[in-house]
């Protein structure tokens, strides 16, 4: 295969991937890495570096519309983002001891948890309720709805920290933003409001990835050759994603199809890990 | 604040992105008909693994060395997000907030350095 074709293959690939990733608010690196890996038999230590270049793209860019919006808890973004950090500097230390067929099974694992968490059904949940560490931190705050402010509080800081550690962790040994375990953390653990924690998850996925990506730019996982296809790739895919968005709201059927995808390259990535072939 | 940190985060993507496409039309327009084989890591080039490297093959229009530098840049964008919401936090003279951003960057630079030990 010349360099071309595996460029625009590449090109084409992570631009359906960024458009699905956006449309369902799973990411795009999550298709990237099984298409790199068991289609176009890459290493997965580049595909990795790949993906994680992708996803600082595609949550620096829609962070950015989010906090001017004044959704964003920018605060508990920063403090959250010490756990994630520190987590993301510990995956991509540990990514050099594991064999990599066992980071391809971890994957697939991480894929179907991810599919599956994008099925649940959003409620919008206020909490009001005096957390110390959460008063002190000032981590109570309040976001713009049609209705006018709403005012929310946050609970169980320490449980939500301790997760994002873990989600930290996943982000920096595995490539991926892992956001649906930072929106589980501060869904279900610390009771956030949807629309808060979808777009301060997305606030903090850009600096986790970050600091996992100078350890693997030092190693050599970052190769210009693939990065470049698929970063442009679902860069543009995800904007195309955020137009259709715009005009649609039944997602509903689109999910499915993506969970069913996500969920075949997931159980490929965890049969070629098991038989020793990635 | 807000303001600042939307738009840093915004011209990031954007001036990187634009040199990375620019440094793929380069490197294609060189290399588009070898083969490729990515098959085993062999990790990067050497004329891209040091900073100085890069900068010498930005110069003399090395297609990856521009890459690279874009996807350096584009890693850079988030970390500047957090040095931009450090002055932002000092303005509002938040000594708590100052510190956990002064230790989020702390510890991105600690990650810097353990990844040239290893």
């Amino acid at each position: 295969m010349s360099v071309l074709v595996f460029t625009l293959i590449i090109l084409i690939g992570s631009y359906f991937a960024g458009l699905l990733g956006s449309l369902t608010g799973l990411g795009g690196g999550f298709v990237i890495i099984p298409l790199l890996t068991l289609l176009l038999h890459v290493d997965i230590h580049y595909a990795i570096g790949g993906s994680l270049v992708s996803v600082i793209a595609t949550s620096s860019g829609s962070a950015a519309a989010y906090v001017r919006e004044g959704i964003t808890n920018i605060r508990l973004g920063m403090f959250l983002e010490i756990a994630t950090t520190a987590g993301a500097m510990t995956g991509a230390i540990l990514a050099v001891y594991i064999p990599t067929h066992y980071i391809a099974i971890l994957l697939g694992a991480i894929l179907i948890f991810s599919a599956v968490m994008s099925l649940r059904k959003k409620s919008e949940q206020i909490v009001k309720d005096n957390n110390q560490w959460a008063e002190k931190l000032k981590l109570n705050s309040s976001y713009p709805t049609a209705q006018g402010t709403v005012n929310y509080s946050v609970t169980k800081v320490g449980g939500g920290f301790v997760m994002m550690l873990f989600a930290g962790v996943l982000s920096g040994l595995l490539g991926v933003g892992s956001g649906a375990l930072k929106v589980l953390a501060m869904d279900t653990i610390m009771r956030i409001p949807f629309k808060v924690s979808t777009t301060t998850s997305n606030f903090m996925i850009g600096v986790t990835a970050a600091a996992s990506a100078v350890v693997y730019l030092q190693r050599g996982y970052i190769d210009p050759g693939i990065s470049m296809p698929v970063v442009i790739g679902v860069l543009l895919g995800a904007l195309s994603g955020s137009k259709i968005l715009v005009h649609t709201q039944s997602s509903g059927w689109l999910r499915w199809v993506f969970a069913v995808v996500v969920a075949f390259l997931a159980s490929q990535m965890i049969y070629n890990g098991i038989i020793g072939k990635i | 604040m807000q303001v600042v940190i939307g738009w840093v985060l915004r011209i990031g993507v954007i001036v990187s992105i634009s040199i990375v496409f620019f440094g793929g039309i380069i490197f294609l327009y060189r290399h588009g008909h070898e083969v490729v084989d990515h098959r085993k890591f062999t990790g990067i080039p050497d004329f891209i693994q040091t900073f100085g490297g890069i900068i010498h093959g930005i110069f003399t229009f090395r297609g990856q060395a521009i890459i690279q530098f874009g996807i350096i840049l584009l890693i850079a964008t988030p970390i500047l997000r957090v040095i931009f919401s450090t002055i932002g936090f000092v303005l509002e003279r938040d000594k708590l907030y100052v510190f956990i951003s002064l230790l989020v960057l702390f510890i991105i630079f600690i990650s810097m350095i353990s990844g040239h030990a290893g």
